[in-house]
């Protein structure tokens, strides 16, 4: 159509626009589109704001909600005290409550919900809040804004948290009509838990709580701009195949998203069909089983020998659902110098961010695993099963020079290997294990064996100090049948520990193993190998000869919890025995262990995966096995 | 480094802006222009950026904005098949003496003299940025006392929309 349109014309053009326009008012963009049939609508109920979140939360299905009140968000907490369907747990910090509600994200596969005031409240669930988006944890947290009229006046406890968050959140909301409230609710349960799921934070001004307005369930959802892609592209499927299936040396580069998709099932099965090697990233212990025999361990800067060798002289990475972090790939200049690359994962941004990839799949790894297994097989008819016999023995030659180990302490104390590798052993592969974040996050992922998804559970992006006891108060929550370790060091431990309050009053029985070195043992060791053993600032008199600020066993008492000390080999098994016996308060055991033990195999910040120590200054002689 | 002008449909929301231009900050890529303004929908508004940065960079960009949920659709505009402008207000010192040489730099640039005081005029102009660059070299030796531009503004050649085109994209994938 070329020329001038005639007025006819124009009036045409303008009535379809406006008729697009209409339809997307009015239908639901990216989410649960029409009500399901079956779901029976709710409302419309004339409340308040407030009730309108209370109601909103139950219609979504929240069963746990980790927050403490506070002046913006108290109209919230009235009609939540009547609530029969949520259980608000009441927490000492709202840090506590962040990484609660992240914990029980972890071990359920639900959204974890927090609650906090405006002003302290909010900015008290940042770190949480930067620790679920590095980590892609499905988290709301609602936050008590003040009254819409004073925004922007610097009125008491006003913090731009929204303004905050941006940066760590997926995505933030601050509501200031109550009638946006059932729908922004629902968005952010939507856009939290869908495509790579993330923080979303909902902040609600205390005006908008108190206002009348009315609830009806369910909400249309307005996202025109989110559509997260879940189907992979059939062709990159059959490429990633066909390299699978005729690749001489390929390693399968295991990420979190396996465990936040739900594909660790289907993940087995691409393992056992390629006969591939396999590595578990930090947030991927347990998505294979450390049983299974193709498995090699995790890779990166304390990852074992065999994984990180395997992945440095692959022909083939086939990465799913993770994202090639600096501590995984070393000098990425140098990381897996001789493997085409094949990546999957939900977020595209994830792909050629770090490396460049020969096959991009952008989808979720239920279907991308879910397609790669007929065309897998497939691909097995037509060209025979792959040759990957001289790369198994070589990684076999890998595993016998180069097994999990540790050296005994000298100084008489405890060695903090044996204690976390004892607790994994003596409480089984049902238990979760909740890190913080050093040493003893290390070993524990190394020392433990997992064999489930979700029984692992840590701080691995953003590194946060502290998380682990109200992480594993919330894994508590969501999984009560299950035993529940927090292995926390003395330095994360005080942290966070007044959640121990929080589980002793709430019937959350944690069990808490401090490996107490009495010192900010990562730091340290780094002190060690790097700032010529000059301890600056690490010691933290905790521990065995010193004046034990805190004593962890008395700390323990004064919480209603029980308090036990280990400083003998011989001990071990018996306090962890007794631990595991104990169900009907929370236990804390004060491990006191060798300040001198080191995390082995190391990687050094920024060398070459290349240069990786067994131990210190034993260097794997590549040469010789090539 | 090369520079790239990128047309981002966003929801006419609160707050876009700073979604948008933040996100550049923290993946330190550098803008060179940011125009924003409505559309011919109501819901949507579009934002022009034009950015500095190598191929590889550019790419992570455009994914990182597709991840913001505000944004709709992102397209690069080509400078071949595209239209580039900016819009430029200069104050010109212009007294009885200097006054018909401004006007005829004015003139021969098609631009327009929008105010005029004794002592000088305001000058209005529209063009690629390069035309606006040779105008501002032809009034500097008259005194150039202000400057303000309005960013690059750019869209497609030929009949297509790509306002219209993500508009029915929104509502087919709903």
């Amino acid at each position: 159509m070329t020329g001038t349109p005639t007025p006819a014309q124009i009036a045409a053009r303008a009535e379809a626009r406006d008729q697009v326009r209409t339809e997307l008012r009015s239908r639901v963009v990216g989410g649960k589109a029409e009500p399901e049939a079956a779901a029976p609508r709710v409302g419309p109920e004339e409340v308040t704001g407030a009730q309108s979140i209370v109601r909103s939360l139950e219609e979504i299905g929240v069963d746990t909600v980790f927050g403490i009140p506070g002046g913006a968000i108290l109209p919230l907490y009235d009609p939540l005290m009547d609530s029969a369907k949520l259980r608000h747990i009441l927490v000492r910090h709202e840090q506590g409550g962040g990484h609660a509600a992240s914990g029980y994200a972890h071990a359920t596969g639900k959204v974890g919900v927090t609650m906090a005031t405006s002003g302290p409240g909010a900015t008290n669930l940042v770190t949480p809040i930067a620790d679920a988006h590095m980590d892609s944890i499905p988290l709301v947290a609602i936050t008590g804004q003040v009254a819409s009229s004073a925004i922007g006046t610097d009125a008491f406890q006003e913090a731009d948290i929204v303004g905050i968050t941006l940066p760590i959140t997926k995505h933030n909301f601050l509501v200031t009509d109550p009638a946006d409230i059932p729908r922004t609710i629902a968005e952010a349960f939507h856009i939290a838990s869908t495509g790579r799921p993330g923080p979303v934070l909902v902040d609600i001004s205390k005006s908008a709580m108190q206002s009348r307005t009315t609830f009806s369930w369910p909400q249309e959802m307005q996202l025109p701009g989110y559509h997260p892609v879940t189907k992979p592209h059939s062709k990159q499927i059959r490429e990633a195949a066909k390299l699978l299936a005729t690749a001489k040396r390929p390693v399968l580069y295991v990420g979190g998203g396996v465990i936040r998709s739900g594909a660790a099932e289907l993940l087995r099965k691409l393992v056992d069909l390629s006969g591939a090697p396999v590595v578990t990233t930090l947030m991927a212990r347990g998505a294979v089983p450390d049983s299974h025999p193709q498995h090699l361990g995790m890779p990166g800067m304390h990852g074992t020998v065999p994984a990180v060798a395997a992945l440095q002289k692959a022909d083939l990475v086939f990465a799913l659902g993770a994202r090639f972090d600096d501590r995984v790939t070393g000098k990425l200049s140098s990381f897996a110098p001789l493997a085409a690359i094949v990546h999957a994962d939900i977020d595209p941004a994830e792909i050629g961010k770090n490396r460049e990839a020969d096959v991009p799949i952008v989808g979720d790894l239920r279907e991308v695993i879910g397609d790669l297994l007929p065309e897998l097989a497939r691909e097995h008819e037509t060209h025979g099963k792959p040759d990957v016999e001289g790369w198994w023995r070589q990684l076999d030659e890998w595993r016998r020079t180069y097994p999990r180990g540790y050296t005994q302490p000298e100084d008489g104390h405890l060695s903090p290997q044996h204690v976390i590798q004892r607790l994994g052993e003596l409480t089984g592969p049902d238990g979760i294990y909740v890190a913080g974040v050093g040493q003893h996050q290390m070993w524990a992922a190394q020392f433990i064996s997992y064999e489930h998804p979700n029984t692992w559970i840590n701080s691995g992006g953003l590194g946060t100090m502290g998380y682990s006891v109200p992480a594993a108060m919330g894994a508590k929550v969501g999984m009560p049948d299950r035993t529940v370790w927090a292995i926390d060091g003395d330095g994360c431990f005080q942290m966070t520990n007044q959640e121990l309050a929080t589980c002793a009053i709430n019937d959350i029985p944690i069990k808490v193993a401090v490996i107490n070195n009495s010192s900010l043992g990562m730091v340290r060791q780094w002190q060690t190998l790097f700032y010529e053993s000059r301890y600056s600032n690490t010691d933290l008199h905790t521990g065995h000869g010193t004046r034990r600020i805190p004593d962890f066993v008395k700390l323990a008492d004064a919480y209603g919890c029980e308090g036990i000390r280990v400083e003998h080999a011989s001990d071990v098994d018996a306090a962890i025995k007794r631990a595991n016996e104990i169900d009907d308060r929370p236990v804390v055991v004060d491990f006191t262990v060798s300040r001198d033990a080191m995390v082995w195999p190391m990687v050094a910040a920024g060398v070459s995966n290349d240069d990786i120590q067994y131990a210190r200054g034993i260097s794997p002689a590549w040469d010789r096995e090539d | 480094m090369s520079r790239h002008t990128l047309s981002v449909l966003v929801e006419n929301k609160p707050g876009v802006l700073t979604r948008v231009a933040g996100l550049f900050a923290r993946r330190a890529f550098n803008i060179h222009s940011l125009a924003v303004g409505p559309t011919e929908h109501e819901e949507i508004s579009r934002i022009t950026v034009v950015v500095d940065v190598e191929e590889h960079p550019l790419e992570q960009v455009t994914k990182q904005l597709n991840k913001l949920i505000h944004v709709i659709k992102i397209v690069e505009l080509e400078p071949e098949s595209s239209v580039h402008r900016e819009l430029l207000l200069v104050k010109v010192r212009a007294d009885a003496a200097t006054r018909t040489g401004v006007l005829e730099v004015v003139e021969m640039f098609r631009a327009r003299v929008v105010d005029v005081v004794p002592d000088a005029v305001v000058i209005e102009a529209t063009g690629p940025a390069a035309k606006l660059d040779a105008l501002l070299a032809a009034l500097e030796p008259y005194g150039v006392r202000e400057i303000v531009k309005s960013g690059t503004l750019a869209i497609g050649r030929g009949a297509r929309s790509i306002t219209d085109r993500a508009f029915e994209r929104s509502v087919r994938s709903a």
